[in-house]
């Protein structure tokens, strides 16, 4: 355990040092892309890991973009404080959605659909209110002049990336902290047998709206991040369904059930859409839908625990018993 | 301890529990027979919250718990056992009881239901191993393991469904006593659910009578036994072997007593 927590240090360390010893812009831009979309993509895991798959996550994603930047725009608030409030909204958001669905046992393939149509929702919200949000040409916030720590705007990138590291970090955190309480076993019992979980004395109803909560509160904050990051925003990047089969995606490639599952797939998915764009250019616009849609099928098939937890299953030397719920995460795919 | 008013519970226009009023006191093993289909795991189902009644009233301690969410019913101390073991796959036979240990009881701490479930695990004589899978457990393991999850709960009343289906005939005397130490050195109250009568008629101390969702007899276990109605309605095409089997346990408790 302790060379575990050694070996984190080490990385960390190596991390923070990264940008001053090599500040290639380009590189640095992709890195935090890479960190911000692997934090969406925690978040995301914190509830698909126990079977609760979401479609909806865009909606909180472009909740998170769309309410810090319309504050800003409009009401001239800090993003200090809009950010707090966009992932309020996408909480209470979550928790009207969810709170009818678990009450009700809605689960599986209904609350897939359920939260399909949250993110169908949003988009078209979005895309509806063009007077306020721009519509699907998208929405710039205001810039403040050059770099700003009221307006969060910074022109560096190395800012950036130690902004990003720092909520990627928390993600982790957070997921390490899920894994280990008591959180983790409610949550796998009730994705077993509802029932039987509360003739354990658990909350079924209050247990699964904690873990939706989280979850959404964090893809909200991922959101008004990237928002101010690329400083433009538009219902395909921050919203909608194609965004929320991405984060399923991602999440699911690099792996649900580690930590750093969910980083692996955001490299992934965002160094191939890079290779496509640089190597195609125009010609591969939309190809790496497509790419994901077969390795998502692909993966799904063979390797349930994604790449990063199948390569710790291969490393460790007695192969542990299969764990045959790993295929019941994705009951969209599978049935 | 626990007092049972007039409980209904209409599934459609099918009664499956009618007008059943009963009362278990501190600390006796009450059984609960009747046929498949009787209404004995639906009030089990109403008792535990898994099930809202239809009417009637439900008093623990002198309190009214019927309609309660399943958790809530749990902390204020009545555990159950499902008919069919449901173990959770994913956690190992440890954590199984400590979830129970630690949200049956209000969670408190962590320590505490560890704590809990070590001892549940003991006393049912499970390994208190923190990795054991639930995997390696047969039949008999797993309605300890079920009994374990409810005893980490604290439960000051306890339902025990049906623990014995399936299960060779000294590993049914063997849980027919868990029952009754659990009473004696834990002084926990039971009600408990059973098919086979032969066992169920020698621990407990007394027995209520179910046919379709109605009570039809309650009493000790000899007079219940010797019912002509009880006889006609229950024992049914087996009534000699479990007639056999009732007359052995009266003769039993006379030996004994």
């Amino acid at each position: 355990m302790s060379r575990q927590v050694k070996a984190w240090i080490v990385a960390l360390i190596a991390l923070v040092a990264l940008p001053f010893v090599h500040s290639d812009p380009y590189h640095l831009h992709l890195l935090v892309l890479i960190l911000i979309w692997s934090f969406a993509y925690t978040s995301w895991s914190i509830m698909g890991r126990f079977g609760l798959v979401s479609l909806g996550h865009g909606g909180f994603l472009g909740i998170g973009a769309y309410v810090t930047a319309l504050l800003w725009n409009d009401l001239g608030i800090s993003p200090w404080l809009g950010i707090p409030l966009s992932m309020a909204t996408a909480g209470v958001l979550a928790l009207i959605v969810a709170y009818p669905c678990f009450r009700f046992r809605i689960t599986g393939h209904y609350f897939v659909l359920v939260t399909l149509a949250l993110s169908g929702i949003v988009l078209q919200v979005i895309t509806a209110t063009r007077d306020y949000t721009g519509g699907s040409l998208g929405y710039t916030p205001r810039r403040a002049g050059s770099s700003s720590i009221v307006a969060l705007q910074f022109d560096d990138k190395v800012i950036w990336y130690l902004i990003a590291l720092a909520v990627w970090l928390a993600g982790i955190v957070i997921w390490h902290w899920i894994d280990r309480s008591m959180i983790r076993h409610a949550m796998e019992a009730i994705s077993e047998d509802e029932d039987a979980a509360a003739a354990a004395g658990v909350n079924v109803t209050a247990e699964k709206l904690k873990i939706t909560l989280i979850s959404a509160l964090m893809t909200a904050l991922a959101g008004a991040l990237y928002c101010q990051y690329q400083m433009f925003i538009s219902p395909d990047t921050v919203s909608g369904i194609a965004v929320s089969l991405q984060m399923v995606f991602a999440a699911i490639v690099g792996g649900v059930y580690v930590a750093l599952g969910p980083t692996v797939g955001a490299i992934i998915t965002i160094l191939l859409a890079e290779v496509l764009r640089i190597g195609f250019g125009t010609k591969a616009v939309g190809w790496d839908n497509l790419v994901y849609g077969v390795l998502l099928v692909l993966f799904i098939i063979f390797l349930p625990k994604g790449i990063l937890g199948s390569v710790i299953d291969w490393t460790k030397s007695p192969p542990k018993p299969p764990r045959g719920h790993e295929q019941e995460t994705v009951p969209v795919a599978r049935r | 301890m626990l007092a049972v008013e007039g409980l209904v519970k209409r599934f459609g226009g099918f009664r499956a529990v009618n007008n059943v009023s009963f009362r278990v006191e501190q600390g006796e093993i009450l059984g609960l027979i009747g046929p498949n289909g009787s209404g004995k795991s639906t009030i089990f189902n109403l008792l535990s919250g898994t099930l809202p009644p239809t009417s009637g009233s439900i008093l623990f301690d002198g309190r009214e718990i019927a309609g309660l969410a399943p958790h809530r019913i749990i902390n204020r101390g009545v555990g159950r056992t499902f008919q069919i073991p449901r173990p959770f796959h994913r956690l190992s036979i440890f954590e199984n009881v400590t979830l129970a240990g630690f949200y049956g009881q209000g969670r408190h701490s962590r320590a505490k239901a560890e704590e809990a479930a070590e001892r549940a695990l003991g006393l049912v004589g499970l390994p208190t191993d923190r990795h054991a899978s639930v995997e390696g457990l047969g039949a008999a393991g797993l309605k300890k393991l079920e009994l374990a999850k409810a005893l980490a709960t604290a439960p000051k009343l306890l339902l025990a469904d049906e623990s014995l289906g399936g299960l060779d005939e000294s590993e049914m005397d063997q849980a027919a006593d868990m029952l009754r130490r659990i009473r004696d050195e834990l002084g926990i109250t039971i009600i408990w659910v059973e098919h086979i009568m032969g066992v169920l008629m020698r621990v407990v101390d007394r027995v209520m009578v179910l046919d379709h969702g109605e009570k039809i007899a309650e009493g000790l276990p000899a007079d219940v036994a010797g019912d002509a109605r009880v006889i006609e309605v229950y024992l049914g095409t087996d009534a000699d072997a479990s007639l056999a089997a009732a007359a052995a346990a009266q003769a039993r408790r006379r030996v004994g007593a």
